[in-house]
């Protein structure tokens, strides 16, 4: 295809565009409207519906307008009597067997058959048969299926094949038998899978969560962010009778295109939960007492204002908004608090003098890759839509390597270096030393022992032959940044880079990019500044025999690398002060005061991706009960303890405030190196846990959607064939599961995705409460 | 997907199977494995006469397709049987289009009916025989009326000639 454009004519105007480009492309961008159902500019042509014939100069029939290329002189016409008679003999066709439920139908008032039925079909039809009918599919909690509506156009198989890379639908059967479905009954499991909701023309495939909850014209729209990942997709937030009933795409070809993850899209039934916080509560003499803002704030500022500095922790969950995290932080130094930390779910604190950042690239440019090397990233489940960049890479030729502590499901070509927790270091030394010898460079002095204790393979020579490309990135996702050992796999990773010329970015967790930036740290201030005395890392200062009283913002056990650590600490704490949206029966337990606070819908704020984009939504729907805008109440209680400069009225205010702050802080991954942490080796009977945190367990809100929660399968404990044998150990048997003083039982499974002397159990589950650290060792044994 | 799942697959394959897939993909390039589909698909017909979805996500591991790809060719064509019903040795299909109509092919159809004792679309208890439901016409008019039994075309049928080629079968 040649990038000269040609002049050609449709409806006697005249356009330009490459040759051999289709048809409808050039139409659609000059704003010609061509009705059609299964051409989708996302996905390949089909041309099956036939829906946008238009007339062609010189050919004797009318021809598909997304199958015709365009040729340098071609005379279109799209809506002469010839086209026009054909869009609308398509549309009987296309009505026949198509019922007349739009009155029932979730799509009516959206949906693109009835809107072009307006246009294109007749008020009656000669069809006086039998129409047929198609049994409807169960194909999980968030798709609902009507088939019969169904109009054959692929869009959805499309879907599943070229974009969520996971061919889960199909059309089987032939002529009018055909049927589009799994064939077998099955749930469709990819993390995109809501999109097809959005591509399916007609009613066959609706959103299940808000089925039958209200019309379209009823629905008011609000742009938001999405701030369950570091990706930010934009969304439309659909609101009835002022209730968010769904959510869908806005269309930003920088970030998420038309796409979103089904978790974006499915999170805000979490909203309606039955642990939401309604009213401020204080616990007095083991009762919770419901009481007034006035009297709530009144107390937290005199909890705060008696403790001394060091007796409190505040900890902040990583999908606050980054005024949230200003505020909070400005709150607690201006107080003297130190112990502030946001990384939550992170347990090497070694060297944390260095500020992790972000992506590295744009997520365009993720595309453009020739390797992206992977260490301890699964961005399937953790970014999706950032996932479907690196797969559009992988596709375009990209060399994928991931090292894994679990084989990981890619919906790419990939290749994997799976290896235990504890051995991903010496794993990545491997790599890091063929990368110096490749450049021959000499090994960093404090890497040197770890460097020379390794042999280099000729696998891995060639693994490290494929960074030599102009465009290769090395990214560390959340296994590495929530490894015991994250120091080493930085500082291995900072090598590898610098000996190959590959970039080195981060996949952060949601919004933490911006907490790094305001300093939601014990160590660092507002752009990274150093604080003279910093204060305790999460795990030390939980750990603290200091500690009287702990403030939670927008975080639970289920955010937290180490809950029982946390509950032993929150417990023991004489005040726990907790700001969120949400309480369930453990926070009830360990908290004192209980203060209603927003979830993303219900107050303006700024989300930064991975990528540094900043991204500011506003509110869309009302509070419920007594609940505040979290970034209000931080503002309110800052003027309560009368501290400084806590006048802000709108958020907007504070994002120019803090854009003149951080525009300037460079979003570097390279840091200074340090010396490979030394894990205590387990002792013999004790394994590794490989403790990720679930696709649908990421952030609060999130963890009570129901549909989504409905996706995911009951806990296990997943274990090479090998361990079980040596524990005796037969699949579906109760395995007991132990770290540090309790323990848990949960059924077996045998995986050879876990390496020997691993057991894969999930964090971030309500079994993994009773738990340890989420990479720690864990005995088990037959229960 | 895991090794282990691709080997637990493969054991529904029978070794006669896997060797006539190889056949098949010998023929084609390396990375168009899908190509082999169709002959992989009568082999397994050969082997169980009907496919069944445990073997059809055999075949879909073996070639390293979706399942639901393989699903599609599978319920597409109408020489594959995907109902365990119609799992017989010898699969019987009279043409009851035009031509054969014209010439007696009702008669015909009528006569296997009551001499094996199923109707168009069973098979005999004994899993000997099953009577197809034949869409369309096979093409052989002009020795109608005709039958087609397994791969075999039988011209200018008449009930005598019918008991005889059916009696001779295993």
């Amino acid at each position: 295809m040649s990038d000269e454009l040609v002049s050609f004519e449709v409806n006697g105007q005249t356009l330009q565009a490459r040759p051999g480009s289709m048809l409808i492309a050039a139409t659609d961008a000059a704003g010609i409207t061509v009705p059609r159902f299964c051409y989708h500019k996302k996905l390949s042509v089909a041309a099956n519906c036939r829906m946008c014939l238009v007339e062609v100069e010189k050919a004797p029939k009318p021809m598909p307008a997304c199958a015709t290329p365009i040729m340098a002189g071609m005379k279109v016409w799209t809506n002469s009597p010839k086209a026009r008679a054909a869009q609308k003999d398509v549309m009987e066709f296309l009505l026949i067997n198509h019922p007349l439920d739009c009155p029932i139908c979730d799509q009516g008032g959206e949906c693109e058959l009835q809107d072009l039925s307006v246009g294109f079909g007749n008020s009656t039809s000669e069809y006086v048969e039998i129409k047929r009918v198609v049994r409807d599919k169960d194909i999980g909690p968030l798709i609902e299926t009507a088939m019969t509506r169904c109009i054959h156009c692929t869009r959805c198989v499309r879907f599943g094949e070229e974009i969520a890379g996971m061919r889960e639908l199909g059309a089987t059967g032939r002529s009018q038998y055909t049927e589009i479905g799994t064939y077998v009954a099955k749930t469709v499991t990819s993390e995109l899978s809501g999109n097809i909701i959005d591509v399916c023309p007609v009613g066959a495939l609706t959103a299940k969560p808000s089925r039958y909850t209200a019309r379209p014209w009823e629905l008011r729209s609000y742009d938001s962010i999405a701030p369950h990942d570091c990706v930010g997709s934009n969304i439309h937030v659909h609101t009835a009778r002022g209730k968010v009933v769904r959510v869908v795409p806005r269309e930003n070809e920088a970030i998420n295109e038309c796409w979103i993850s089904d978790r974006d899209r499915f999170s805000y039934e979490g909203l309606h939960s039955q642990e939401r916080l309604l009213k401020p509560q204080i616990k007095r003499d083991g009762h919770w007492k419901k009481v007034s803002w006035q009297e709530a704030l009144d107390a937290v500022s005199s909890i705060l204002r008696k403790q001394l500095a060091f007796n409190v922790a505040a900890f902040a969950g990583p999908s606050s908004t980054l005024e949230e995290f200003f505020l909070f932080q400005k709150l607690l130094r201006a107080l003297n608090i130190k112990n502030i930390d946001h990384r939550l779910r992170q347990v090497d604190f070694s060297d944390q003098a260095f500020v992790p950042s972000g992506l590295g690239v744009s997520f365009t440019e993720l595309e453009q890759q020739q390797a992206i090397f992977l260490i301890g990233a699964n961005p399937r489940h953790d970014q999706p839509m950032l996932n479907y960049r690196l797969r559009k890479a992988s596709l375009a030729g990209a060399k994928v390597l991931a090292l894994t502590p679990r084989k990981l499901a890619f919906n790419y070509t990939a290749e994997q270096i799976v290896a235990a927790p504890l051995a991903m270091v010496t794993e990545l030394a491997v790599l890091v030393k063929a990368a110096l010898e490749a450049a021959s460079q000499a090994a960093p002095t404090v890497l040197a022992d770890l460097l020379a204790s390794v042999e280099i393979s000729d696998t891995a020579k060639s693994q490290v032959e494929n960074f030599k490309a102009p465009n290769s990135l090395i990214l560390l996702g959340q296994m590495a940044v929530q490894h015991p050992a994250f120091s080493s796999l930085r500082s291995l990773a900072t090598v590898l880079a610098q000996a190959t010329g590959a970039k080195l970015g981060y996949l952060p967790e949601a919004n933490s990019l911006a907490a790094n930036l305001v300093g939601v740290l014990p160590h660092r201030g507002l752009a990274g500044e150093a604080i003279a005395a910093p204060g305790l890392p999460v795990s030390a200062a939980l750990d603290d025999k200091n500690l009287t009283t702990v403030v939670l913002m927008n975080a639970e056990l289920d955010d937290f690398a180490n809950p029982q650590q946390v509950l032993k600490a929150l417990r023991a704490a004489k005040n726990v002060i907790v700001f969120a949206p949400f309480a369930d029966t453990q926070a009830r337990d360990y908290a004192t005061v209980l203060l209603p606070t927003s979830t993303f819908v219900e107050t303006s704020g700024t989300l930064i991706n991975a990528e540094g984009l900043w991204q500011s939504f506003k509110g869309v729907v009302n509070p419920p009960g007594e609940v505040r805008p979290l970034w209000k109440v931080l503002r309110v209680l800052g003027n309560a303890l009368n501290l400084p400069d806590f006048d802000y009225v709108e958020t907007s205010e504070i994002v120019a405030e803090l854009k003149l702050e951080l525009q300037a802080v460079p979003l570097t991954a390279m840091g200074q190196l340090s010396a490979p942490l030394v894990v205590a080796k387990q002792d013999a009977n004790t394994m590794q846990r490989i403790g990720d945190v679930p696709l649908y367990r990421t952030d609060a809100l999130v963890r009570r959607a129901k549909s989504l929660q409905a996706m995911l399968a009951s806990p296990v404990v997943r274990m090479h064939l090998a361990d079980m044998e040596r524990l005796g150990i037969v699949a579906g048997d109760l395995v007991r599961l132990g770290q540090g003083d309790s323990y848990v039982q949960l059924p077996a499974e045998a995986d050879e995705a876990v390496p020997k002397g691993c057991v894969w159990v999930q964090s971030a589950t309500e079994v993994a409460r009773a738990l340890g650290a989420a990479f720690g060792s864990i005995m088990v044994d037959k229960g | 997907m895991t090794a282990a799942d691709t080997s637990d697959k493969a054991v529904v394959l029978s070794a006669h199977e896997r060797d006539e897939i190889d056949s098949w993909l010998a023929r084609y390039p390396a990375d168009q494995r899908q190509s082999a589909l169709l002959g992989a698909l009568r082999a397994v017909m050969h082997e169980d006469h009907y496919l069944s979805v445990p073997k059809m996500d055999a075949v879909a591991t073996y070639l390293g397709l979706p399942p639901i790809a393989v699903y599609e060719v599978a319920s597409f064509y109408s020489m594959f049987e995907t109902d365990e019903r119609a799992a017989a040795r010898h699969s019987i299909s009279v043409c009851t289009n035009i031509s054969c109509m014209l010439s007696g092919a009702d008669d015909i159809l009528a006569h296997i009916e009551k001499k094996l004792g199923v109707r168009l679309g069973e098979s005999t208890p004994d899993h000997k025989f099953y009577l197809k439901r034949e869409e369309e016409c096979l093409a052989a008019c002009c020795g109608a009326p005709m039958m087609q039994v397994n791969h075999v075309y039988y011209t200018e049928l008449t009930p005598e000639k019918v008991d005889s080629i059916l009696d001779g079968l295993e």
